[in-house]
């Protein structure tokens, strides 16, 4: 507040960026780690590689058909980014701007697959979904990963289309616009920032989600960051530096996509929005 | 505004439907809402139902023999106590020390840089901290080269309980410092100015203003952590001792659907899972009533 | 009554200044300030009068000046260390402590002991008049209660000095008035000084025994309501104090102003030679319509107030000027004004 601190509060203030700067050190070095090693010719009982090459993306790509899975990847995040929007927003806009009886209990029915964490719901989903006998197939992992995503959508969509004065919305019926016109000339345009950050937050969340896509995915199906569960898993037989060479794949995949985020949410929404709505 | 209609029309008469749903405010606006809800029904509210009612219907025995099942084979039960012996303390360690760290960081300038470095490991996800830990942490890693550098012995920091706490702190750390500094950044700055106009020293403050005011805040906090941290299963499989000390229940689930192939068993073991979760989401909700009404209530009845 | 303010002589700030970044928010202000004085200060927003209250209470730092209090020098003391009580603009009541424990909270921090504190508490509350609303939270209680809550938990601390940051500006109008005699009551029930933030020379006129008048950081003016009222010491202080008129002329060597090809006469603040660049102040109320007026406006607009009439209009050479008429004017009249010379004040002008 005003004056100069005591030397015990500077050096709690010390301790507690050294705390800080340890653990920011830590998420760097294990990153860094990875990336060394998928450049590394050798690398044994020595602080850097013994050189550097670039072969074992090429093998990565070989052996792990890096190819197919990002392909895979790539389509289970667009239907998941598409279809959550379609079933999101909407139902966004309804409970934004209705109040009908039951509203609560619906809002709890979306608040509970963003706080019951994946493998709890999973393998009993996991287990409808084989006996629609859409286990292990594409359409399977897609629905799979569209339950935590959908209410995601809603819940991140309302508080911006509550922002939106309502009198706007019956000033443009005052002065003519049918439905369509309103959705296409008022709501969409206004509300466009805000589902590119819901739809960009469900993209990098798909990419990174593993239990989903584990317990429904066949082989054919399997989206990257499971590739590498596999991979790490049986990594015995392949050499680490390849496996690493495909950790990066991923992880650049994934960075990218939250730097291209962050362009339009903060850092705090990919966390927070679905936590602070699970606090009222 | 339809209240015209309504105020107009003679007793006897009964208005259309359409107007008496809307006076519920059930239109067609409302019915948007239909698609996503029957959509969560259908993939998650049926799938739990179906789940609770297939563990009871085992392969083999009576209808509560899978939970006899898990509750006398140690291999099973075990897990129980093997998860909440990580899921505990990281839950406690991360929120905890979100505290302070929020404190000090909610005045900073720029904070984006350091909230958007600390978003990194949730993005990255369980997966891939668990590869990175098993190079970095390794004996011949950067981190055990680095103690061995400043004379100290090697730890064995991977496949053991070690490493998968540290993974789950490291991913686990993010999420709480970011819900706490949401929460701390909500309190009226001009409270803790009241406060040491007041005579309150920074101390005083944290713990007669501003805990209690955090204190909802923490509670959930603390659930989401746990709940979050009670279901690890990448980590404790790839970094940790799967057949040994981090035997999590979530392995012993998926070993039930996808090993033995008892998708009965492994619902079972799901719904022992969310029960526990329910369990400590329950306690942790009350001990806050509890305590908050402590810190609040002097004077009151 | 026990609760009375802690004795001193004097408080005084001596060249004060806080910037902020390249901002001088405050610049150079001296001030001194007695027992059971009730001074406000006054100005437009961004004047500096919240950062010199901030700074008192030591919610800021100087940048450089000190604060002594008789003869301790207090700038250096953190807020919790100062002992004065101040009232915010949006009463920061802890929201989670019943209106008792609100208010016993210093004297918590203080360490007194609990039937001392129930003792002061049950007091403050019967001065600021909410004796029965003891156990309930602040969420439950109307604005002015509230107002009334952060009073007593500012009093009951019983501190030479109270601050106030514009303590009234978020109740509607008819409570501020209430509220503005309340607080005048209770600051001489307890004879403390008060130090009082204020964009409203309303309230600053009638609350008042000094004020201080405030712009871009510095202070203009440092007077009784009476003085600010007739005699304000510069233009922009008389725009402030509600001299909606302000027009440019220049003085002619019999020393009258030519306003719209009429004379009129007028008081000069400070000496000014014939010939001089002026600027006259005249209050609305004091530009009032007569017959053989020297000067002749065009009306253009005309606001019932329910008593008179304010109404606006041009002179010949288009100046436009600001008056009060007893009887309904027509838009497009032409009406004569006069002014006494005692209200019309000259101050030096700047060339345009």
């Amino acid at each position: 507040m005003g004056s100069d601190k005591t030397i015990g509060e500077r050096l709690w203030a010390f301790a507690i960026w050294a705390l800080v700067i340890f653990f920011v050190l830590n998420v760097v070095a294990l990153v860094a780690a990875v990336v060394v090693n998928s450049f590394g010719t050798r690398w044994f009982n020595a602080w850097l590689p013994a050189g550097f090459t670039t072969r074992w993306y090429a093998s990565a790509w070989q052996e792990f058909q890096l190819n197919d899975v990002l392909i895979v990847t790539f389509e289970v995040v667009g239907a998941v980014v598409l279809l959550s929007g379609l079933l999101g927003v909407p139902a966004a806009y309804a409970l934004a701007r209705r109040n009908f009886p039951g509203k609560q209990l619906v809002l709890l029915l979306f608040l509970l697959p963003m706080m019951i964490p994946p493998i709890t719901f999973g393998i009993p989903l996991a287990t409808v979904l084989y006996q629609l006998h859409l286990g292990g197939a594409l359409s399977g992992v897609i629905l799979a990963n569209l339950v935590p995503t959908v209410p995601f959508v809603v819940l991140v969509m309302i508080p911006f289309i509550e922002q939106i004065d309502p009198r706007i919305e019956a000033a443009a019926r005052v002065f003519g616009a049918g439905t369509g016109a309103l959705f296409l000339r008022i709501l969409i345009p206004l509300l466009a920032p805000g589902i590119l950050a819901a739809l960009l937050l469900v993209l990098v969340r798909t990419i990174a989600m593993f239990e989903l896509t584990f317990f429904t995915a066949g082989p054919g199906s399997q989206t990257l960051v499971v590739a590498l569960y596999y991979a790490v898993y049986a990594a015995g037989v392949r050499a680490g530096q390849s496996i690493d060479a495909m950790a990066v794949v991923y992880m650049t995949t994934t960075l990218v996509w939250l730097l291209v985020a962050l362009r339009f949410v903060d850092p705090t929404q990919i966390v927070t929005r679905a936590k602070r709505e699970a606090a009222h | 505004m339809t209240d015209h209609v309504a105020g107009a029309a003679p007793a006897s008469e009964r208005l259309p439907l359409r107007v008496r749903l809307a006076l519920y405010e059930i239109d067609a606006v409302t019915l948007l809402v239909v698609p996503a809800v029957l959509f969560v029904v259908a993939l998650f509210v049926y799938p739990f139902v179906y789940g609770f009612v297939l563990s009871f219907q085992p392969k083999a025995g009576a209808w509560f023999a899978n939970y006899a099942r898990f509750f006398s084979d140690p291999f099973l039960y075990d897990t129980i106590g093997a998860t909440f012996r990580l899921a505990i303390p990281a839950t406690l360690i991360s929120v905890v020390i979100s505290v302070p760290v929020a404190m000090r960081v909610r005045r900073m300038r720029h904070r984006r840089v350091l909230t958007t470095v600390l978003v990194i490991p949730i993005t990255l996800g369980t997966v891939l901290i668990a590869e990175g830990l098993l190079t970095y942490l390794g004996p011949q890693g950067w981190f055990n080269r680095t103690l061995v550098l400043f004379g100290f012995e090697k730890v064995r920091l991977i496949h053991n309980y070690t490493g998968v706490m540290l993974s789950l702190i490291l991913s686990g750390f993010p999420f709480t410092f970011l819900l706490t500094l949401s929460y701390i950044t909500g309190i009226d700055p001009s409270l803790e100015q009241a406060a040491s106009t007041l005579g309150a020293t920074a101390r005083a403050r944290f713990w007669h203003i501003l805990m209690p005011l955090l204190a909802q805040g923490l509670a959930i906090n603390l659930c989401l952590s746990f709940v979050q941290t009670f279901s690890v299963f990448p980590s404790a499989v790839l970094l940790g001792a799967p057949a040994g000390a981090t035997r999590v229940i979530s392995i012993a689930a998926y070993q039930a659907a996808y090993e033995q192939y008892d998708s009965s068993m492994a619902s079972a073991i799901a719904m022992i899972m969310g029960f526990c979760q329910l369990l400590v989401v329950l306690l942790i909700l009350t001990a806050r009533k509890f305590v908050y009404r402590g810190a609040a209530g002097s004077g009151k009845g | 009554m026990t609760i009375a303010a802690r004795d001193f002589r004097e408080l005084r700030l001596e060249g004060i200044s806080r910037r902020f970044g390249n901002v001088n928010a405050l610049r150079d202000v001296n001030l001194a300030v007695r027992r059971g004085e009730f001074i406000a200060l006054l100005g437009p927003s961004g004047c500096g009068k919240s950062t010199a209250l901030n700074c008192l209470a030591g919610l800021l730092t100087l940048t450089s000046g000190g604060i002594w209090l008789d003869s301790a020098r207090i700038d250096r003391l953190k807020p919790e260390e100062r002992g004065f009580g101040m009232v915010f603009q949006n009463y920061a009541l802890f929201p989670h402590m019943s209106v008792r424990r609100n208010v016993g909270f210093g004297l918590t921090m203080r360490g007194v002991a609990k039937a001392e504190i129930e003792r002061k508490v049950g007091e403050a509350l019967s001065i600021v008049r909410l004796g029965e609303q003891g156990d309930k939270l602040p969420g439950q209680l109307s604005g002015g209660q509230q107002q009334r809550v952060a009073i007593a938990r500012a009093i009951v601390i019983e501190p030479p000095l109270v601050l106030m940051d514009e303590p009234l500006s978020n109740l509607d109008a008819k409570l501020r008035l209430e509220m503005r005699a309340e607080i005048r009551r209770i600051h001489e029930l307890i004879g403390s000084a008060t130090i009082y933030v204020t964009h409203d020379q309303e309230e600053a006129l009638s609350l008042a025994d000094r004020i201080v008048v405030m712009r871009d950081g510095v202070v203009r003016q440092v007077g009784t309501p009476l003085e600010l009222y007739a005699q304000p010491a510069y233009s922009d202080v008389a725009e402030f104090m509600g001299y909606r008129n302000l027009i440019r002329s220049s003085l002619s060597a019999a020393g009258s102003i030519s306003i719209g090809g009429g004379a009129i006469q007028g008081t000069p603040i400070r000496p000014l030679s014939g010939g001089a660049d002026v600027v006259v102040a005249v209050r609305p109320d004091d530009l009032r319509a007569a017959s053989d007026g020297p000067l002749a406006i065009t009306v253009e607009s005309a606001q019932y107030h329910g008593r008179d009439f304010y109404c606006s209009g041009r002179t010949a050479d288009a100046t436009e000027l600001y008056f009060v008429s007893a009887h309904q004017v027509q838009k497009g009249e032409t009406v004569r004004l006069a002014a006494d010379p005692t209200r019309v004040l000259i101050y030096p002008g700047t060339p345009s």
